[in-house]
């Protein structure tokens, strides 16, 4: 009883259950000490990913060998690609900040599942030393790119086994936290939290959830075949043995399209709570931004074909793709017109978070109207394989979830850590991260559209303008990032204490304690209102008491009036 | 105020359960059926596969077929069929408080998975023994369409015997709880969802007998 009554009042980071030190921590069901346990073990690998990345910007800065030698540079940038899509940008906000923030938006004290939901940490852990491991047996890491393309990637005398192997673990990681949340966001609601009352971030991570549950498992029958096909020559992906490889690719992107909108609709999700917020305004179309984000989930099932426009495919099957692929800028479009027209007479508050968020949707523009001219078929034809397709991956990649990220990581930080960071700072960090971000990727677009391959160890010397230009812009955006983490880091050790409510949010996470306590609420709410309303509030945080209290009130009027 | 009545009887509920224990049957059932989801997409990949190769090598797909066991293949079909049955009766066994009745049939569930799979490897020995599998002697020398039946074959048999391997242990751990009273005739969800897993294990195969044995 002693522990009941000390985990309604301790925070989550003091508290001291059943193990103590270390212990309490990997092996604590918690929602919010796993979001750190997943934030912690994100942040590495996000900071090795971007070390490669450097390299091979600094590689590509004169033609021919630089630093290193071709065989390195295709095992760094297929570990670049694995390590950032399937250990960041997959798991990073839904993982993280799912986890910590989505059950207390909804009024939940835990997950539905808690263990599972560490379980799912120990698979991605799992799947992380995989990758690891990948790195240092056998012929060293995987040279095939983050794709795995067949008959390459069967053939590559490289460790492709354990790299793909990584990947197929990660998967079922992913599997378990999508389970977990629509379980949760089904059951465990508060009381009065109808579905069109619901916070948009938890709408996001649901569409999130739904794609993770439905699309992993095919990549995970897929990179198993691989593994089957290099241990025992099985044949299915062989055309030595009457297998097709182009069915491999189409099995690929079945998934890891869908993938990509796993990786961006959480970003979305955050966007959604943080206009608002700044705003001070309630969200314009909320019912249109909820249902926008499963109709992207919806349609961006059935664009994978864009991928392979120029692998062989009918030319009825590439036409309908394209058609396809341009009715997924709808959705979107959809939310980028609403959170424009959130701002639109709003009483903005000028704060770190915003100026992520909007540099997000600068960037992230800029990323999408580039992505339809990938989705057109004559203009992809001219750059697929491309630095062009580089360019546009990193600008709705990183430029959408990345940047999103760190809008996230300032926007909650106070309510995770009880910490409030130095905001001048974070903000000429963004600037920074921003000017670094575009001499970095623009010129890529340029490159790209002149004929620079991607995935080329070298290239003609006149397009060495270009490359010095968008490897100094990785100097810069590496400067920014680590000055931004140097902030945060700086505030989670020395920062002032943070307010319950530093930016005047409106949705629950910010109606308890930072940092909240183990049990998130001594009480379960009763929501009585939309998310994003100011001027009243939308929650009755202690029903026991307040309820019978309004009655009581109730009763005496109506006397009144009688 | 129905609504607030009734939210105040949840959280009222919900104080009761001790801190992080909490029992949600449907949550738990819902849980369940998303990974059978999951499953069953994993299998759809494979499916997906085996339609794409048995279009583009009809011929070849006709002969190897042939060489399947048909009589064993229906024998594991009856199997897997029956054990169903007795799981589904177990729930109701459980339900209505027997639980000797409850343990014998899943007993019996776990012996009919043991026999499927007794059957399943004297029918890969036997492929086996006649130099049929991938990279073997005969298979070698047989048309890209075989070759591609029987990698099928083996992958997608194989994964379904790794998945009756894995309802069985379910089942087990299930009837551990049993004979230790933590699933009684009113907290019975852990069962019905080892249940729920077996009928998916017989689902599969269901399709996977008349795609390897029947269709000539």
């Amino acid at each position: 009883m002693a522990d009941t009554i000390a985990a309604h009042e301790v925070s989550y980071l003091e508290y001291e259950g059943k193990h103590k030190g270390i212990l309490g921590w990997v092996l604590s069901t918690d929602h919010k000490r796993i979001g750190l346990l997943y934030l912690s073990a994100i942040m590495v690998f996000f900071f090795v990913a971007m070390t490669l990345g450097i390299l091979m910007r600094l590689e590509m800065l004169t033609p021919g060998e630089t630093i290193m030698k071709p065989q390195t540079y295709n095992s760094i940038f297929t570990l670049h690609g694995v390590i950032m899509v399937f250990l960041f940008i997959i798991p990073a906000i839904p993982a993280v900040f799912g986890n910590f923030i989505m059950p207390i938006q909804i009024g939940a004290k835990d997950v539905a599942f808690p263990r599972l939901n560490l379980f799912s940490w120990y698979l991605y852990m799992t799947g992380a030393t995989l990758a690891i491991i990948s790195l240092f047996t056998g012929g060293g890491a995987a040279d095939t790119g983050w794709t795995f393309y067949v008959p390459y990637s069967v053939r590559s005398a490289q460790n492709v086994s354990f790299t793909t192997l990584a990947a197929f673990v990660l998967g079922f990681s992913t599997i378990v936290t999508g389970l977990n949340f629509i379980v949760t966001i089904h059951r465990l609601r508060a009381p009065g939290m109808t579905w069109f009352r619901m916070p948009l971030f938890a709408w996001g991570l649901y569409a999130t959830s739904w794609i993770q549950v439905l699309a992993t498992p095919v990549i995970g029958i897929t990179l198993f075949l691989i593994i089957l096909e290099r241990l025992l020559g099985v044949g299915v992906f062989d055309p030595a043995l009457g297998g097709d490889p182009i069915l491999y690719q189409h099995m690929f992107w079945i998934y890891s399209h869908p993938a990509v909108y796993i990786m961006i609709l959480p970003a979305m999700g955050v966007v959604s709570e943080i206009l608002p917020t700044f705003a001070r305004k309630d969200i314009f179309g909320y019912k249109q931004i909820a249902i926008s984000s499963l109709g992207i989930a919806l349609i961006g099932y059935l664009v994978w074909g864009h991928h392979m426009f120029v692998s062989g495919m009918s030319d009825t099957a590439r036409i309908v793709f394209s058609l396809l692929t341009f009715l997924v800028a709808i959705p979107t479009g959809v939310k980028i017109f609403n959170w424009v027209a959130t701002l639109y007479k709003g009483s903005i508050k000028f704060s770190a978070p915003f100026y992520y968020v909007l540099a997000f949707i600068f960037i992230f523009s800029i990323g999408g109207l580039t992505g339809l001219v990938l989705g057109a078929l004559a203009t992809d034809i001219h750059v697929t394989d491309t630095y062009f397709v580089v360019a546009h991956f990193h600008y709705v990649m990183f430029g959408g979830m990345g940047i999103m990220f760190f809008a996230t990581m300032h926007f909650w930080f106070p309510k995770m850590f009880g910490k409030m960071y130095n905001e001048k700072i974070a903000v000429i960090a963004c600037t920074i991260i921003i000017v670094g971000f575009n001499v970095l990727y623009f010129p890529m677009f340029i490159m790209g559209y002149m004929g620079m391959p991607r995935r080329y160890y070298d290239y003609l010397p006149h397009l060495q303008g270009w490359h010095i230009l968008s490897t100094v812009g990785s100097w810069i955006l590496v400067g920014g990032i680590v000055f931004m983490f140097g902030n945060l880091l700086y505030a989670l050790l020395k920062g002032p204490k943070a307010a319950q409510n530093p930016w005047g949010g409106t949705t629950l996470e910010w109606r308890v304690s930072s940092p909240p306590t183990v049990e998130n609420f001594d009480e379960i709410p009763v929501v009585t209102g939309g998310p994003y309303v100011h001027d009243k509030p939308t929650y009755i945080m202690h029903p026991s008491k307040e309820l019978v209290h309004q009655d009581g009130d109730k009763s005496k009027k109506e006397k009144v009036t009688h | 105020m129905i609504e607030h009545s009734e939210a105040l009887e949840h959280t009222a509920a919900l104080e009761h359960t001790a801190p992080h224990v909490h029992r949600d049957d449907e949550g738990s059932k819902m849980g369940m059926w998303l990974f059978l989801f999951t499953e069953l997409l994993l299998f759809g990949g494979m499916f997906l596969l085996y339609g794409a190769y048995r279009f583009e090598y009809a011929e070849g797909f006709k002969v190897a077929a042939a060489d399947m066991n048909t009589f064993i293949g229906a024998i594991n079909t009856i199997l897997l069929l029956t054990s169903s049955l007795s799981v589904a009766l177990s729930i109701a066994a459980i339900q209505q408080n027997q639980k000797k009745l409850c343990l014998s049939l899943l007993w019996f569930t776990l012996l009919c998975g043991l026999a499927f799979l007794v059957n399943k490897y004297f029918e890969w020995s036997h492929e086996i023994h006649n130099g049929i599998y991938p990279g073997g002697p005969a298979l070698e020398n047989m048309s890209n369409g075989e070759i591609l039946y029987f990698g099928l074959y083996y992958v997608m048999t194989g994964l379904h015997g790794l998945h009756v391997v894995v309802g069985m242990i379910f089942i087990g751990f299930v009837m551990v709880f049993i004979s230790r009273d933590k699933i009684t005739s009113t907290n019975f969800q852990k069962l019905e969802n080892a249940g729920l897993y077996w009928h998916l294990v017989d689902v599969i195969w269901i399709f996977l007998f008349p795609l390897f044995y029947l269709l000539h």
